[in-house]
């Protein structure tokens, strides 16, 4: 066992959930499940960080931002996503602002799911991120970590395209444009609300 | 004169449990101006009500806000029972506010945690987040859920709490009351706390009354300002209800409201479980609301006033749902408190309103 998963420093981040996961985050952290008991910490500072919990379905404001947590934890790094939301997009799915789990953005490496998460949930993640972890600092050593592939970056374009998580307005325009480019539609559509 | 520096603050910050933005301008240590950001958690939540017919949108109202899950989906089913004039049974109200009072109880205690870990005083926050698992587990024995926990439904509520198990709540409650007192006088009386908030983010009544805010933030400037004062659902049968105040308008004036709120709330229990009457918990609600009718209702949310707006159409869709929550309100006031203050006192300020950002953005 290396040092690294008998002190895992966990970073929580809300990337649009209802609160409901974080402050079961938080609670796996105080007293009545205290996982600070086996190591576990909760730190502000990605740079500090081995574990990423993160809570939430994500949307195109909070892409960048979860990205650029992420680039500044140091491998090994495990990502948690906590939450039916951050699994997939939960009960949010079908909002026109939510543009699904939290695997669009970054890759994830232990889902948790439930609504809320449950502490023992969050525990068992972490617990079953720390095997990930293990493989990954013993592959750091022998040099052979590769970093997981970044999910494409989404564009909610595509998915109006798609017809998915689109208005029916919206569906109608599109599909009234037939083949024309999107951003003619945008235009059509911006000048029949005016 | 001092450069003016802009230094960002959030979304990631270790003191706020959810993402906002400020753009804070700084001269010397002082700030000059803040500027907010807001829109990281924002879903869309509004529009979805024309996918779910209005029944199941309850459980949508309750992922507004894990915090204040309780009150948003009673506020919905309060504004669709207007909508459609349905009677709710008296029951049925009673255990609506023995259930919104115990998640203002715990709503309180989870800030007041979350405060004392933004200064610094870490003992305090544990005890207070243990002190708040039992009420989470009185909600886990009475409805199944920790924080998310389906309890009311248009019509009434979805369960029963059988008198003797009221009774073994007010037990519990008083047990803690004890145990909260040495909280209470921490929170009221240590050097420590009051050298942090005395003093911080201070809004004056007439500024408090200019920027409209709401909740425990106008109750700390002097304004009894209270929904509960008027009565809605089962409030209407408590005895009497006078809001907590206080005159000093800062920091540690708000700190003050919310922890003598809980032992009001601690007291409204004990009132509601001694006069709750027997009978029905659910109104059979048939038929969908009409085309074009309206209706609002108003609550008290641990952070303040929520107010709900629903239009219907006549199918099981509603046309319009509408909420405007506490936090998107004091975010004003909370910006005009930053102006002038040192930058260490930034994130005492910001958590002294008691933010809750999925709830402004939905």
């Amino acid at each position: 066992m290396s040092a690294v998963s008998k002190s895992p420093w966990v970073l929580h981040y809300d990337a649009s959930s209802c609160n409901g996961c974080d402050i079961e985050v938080l609670a796996a952290l105080t007293p009545l499940y205290d996982v600070e008991r086996f190591g576990i910490i909760n730190t502000g500072n990605p740079k500090h960080a081995d574990v990423f919990l993160i809570t939430g379905s994500v949307n195109e404001l909070q892409v960048p931002i979860i990205r650029q947590l992420y680039e500044q934890m140091l491998e090994p790094k495990v990502v948690v996503a906590c939450g039916i939301c951050a699994c997939t997009g939960g009960v949010f799915k079908e909002c026109y602002n939510t543009l699904g789990g939290v695997d669009v953005a970054i890759p994830v490496d232990v889902y948790a799911p439930g609504c809320a998460v449950r502490p023992e949930t969050i525990i068992d993640a972490v617990v079953a991120g720390l095997g990930v972890l293990e493989e990954k600092s013993a592959l750091l050593k022998k040099g052979e970590l590769v970093s997981p592939e970044m999910p494409p970056l989404p564009s909610a374009a595509d998915k109006m395209v798609q017809g998915e998580r689109v208005s029916d307005t919206w569906k109608n325009n599109i599909a009234a444009a037939g083949e024309a480019p999107l951003a003619s539609v945008a235009a059509t559509s911006s000048t029949e609300e005016q | 004169m001092a450069d003016r520096t802009v230094i960002p603050f959030g979304p990631q910050h270790p003191v706020l449990p959810e993402p906002v933005h400020l753009d804070l301008v700084i001269e010397d240590e002082k700030v000059i101006e803040a500027i907010p950001q807001v829109g990281f958690i924002h879903r869309g939540l509004e529009k979805l009500v024309e996918k779910r017919d209005y029944k199941s949108f309850v459980y949508i109202t309750e992922r507004i806000c894990g915090i204040c899950a309780f009150g948003h989906s009673l506020g919905y089913s309060e504004t669709i029972e207007a909508l459609m004039a349905v009677e709710v049974p008296p029951r049925a109200l009673f255990l609506r506010v023995i259930w919104h009072e115990l998640s203002r109880i715990h709503s309180h205690l989870l800030w007041m945690g979350c405060l004392a870990d933004g200064f610094g005083y870490e003992n305090l926050f544990m005890q207070c987040w243990r002190l708040r698992e039992r009420v989470l587990d009185i909600f886990e024995r009475t409805t199944g859920g920790r924080v998310i926990f389906s309890a009311v439904n248009v019509g009434g509520v979805n369960h029963d709490i059988s008198n003797e198990d009221l009774r073994g709540i007010v037990t519990i409650l008083e047990d803690m009351k004890d145990e909260y007192q040495v909280l209470l006088k921490t929170f009221l009386l240590d050097k420590s706390v009051l050298s942090r908030l005395k003093g911080v983010g201070v809004l004056t009544k007439e500024k408090a009354v200019e920027y409209g805010v709401v909740g425990p933030f106008v109750r700390a400037s002097g304004i009894p300002d209270d929904i509960r004062n008027f009565g809605y659902g089962g409030y209407g049968y408590l005895e009497d209800f006078e809001p907590v105040v206080s005159d000093d308008c800062d920091g540690h004036a708000r700190c003050m409201v919310r922890a003598r709120e809980v032992l009001q709330s601690i007291d409204i229990i004990k009132e509601m479980v001694s006069k709750i009457p027997d009978g029905e918990i659910m109104t059979k609600v048939k038929g969908s609301p009409a085309d074009g009718s309206k209706a609002v209702s108003r609550l008290e949310q641990p952070r303040g006033e929520s107010f709900y707006y629903a239009k219907g159409n006549g199918t099981k869709f509603l046309e319009r749902f509408r909420i405007r929550t506490p936090t998107s309100i004091n975010i004003p006031g909370m910006v005009f408190a930053l102006q002038g203050c040192d930058l260490a006192d930034v994130p005492l300020n910001i958590l002294t309103i008691d933010p809750c950002i999925s709830c402004t953005e939905r």
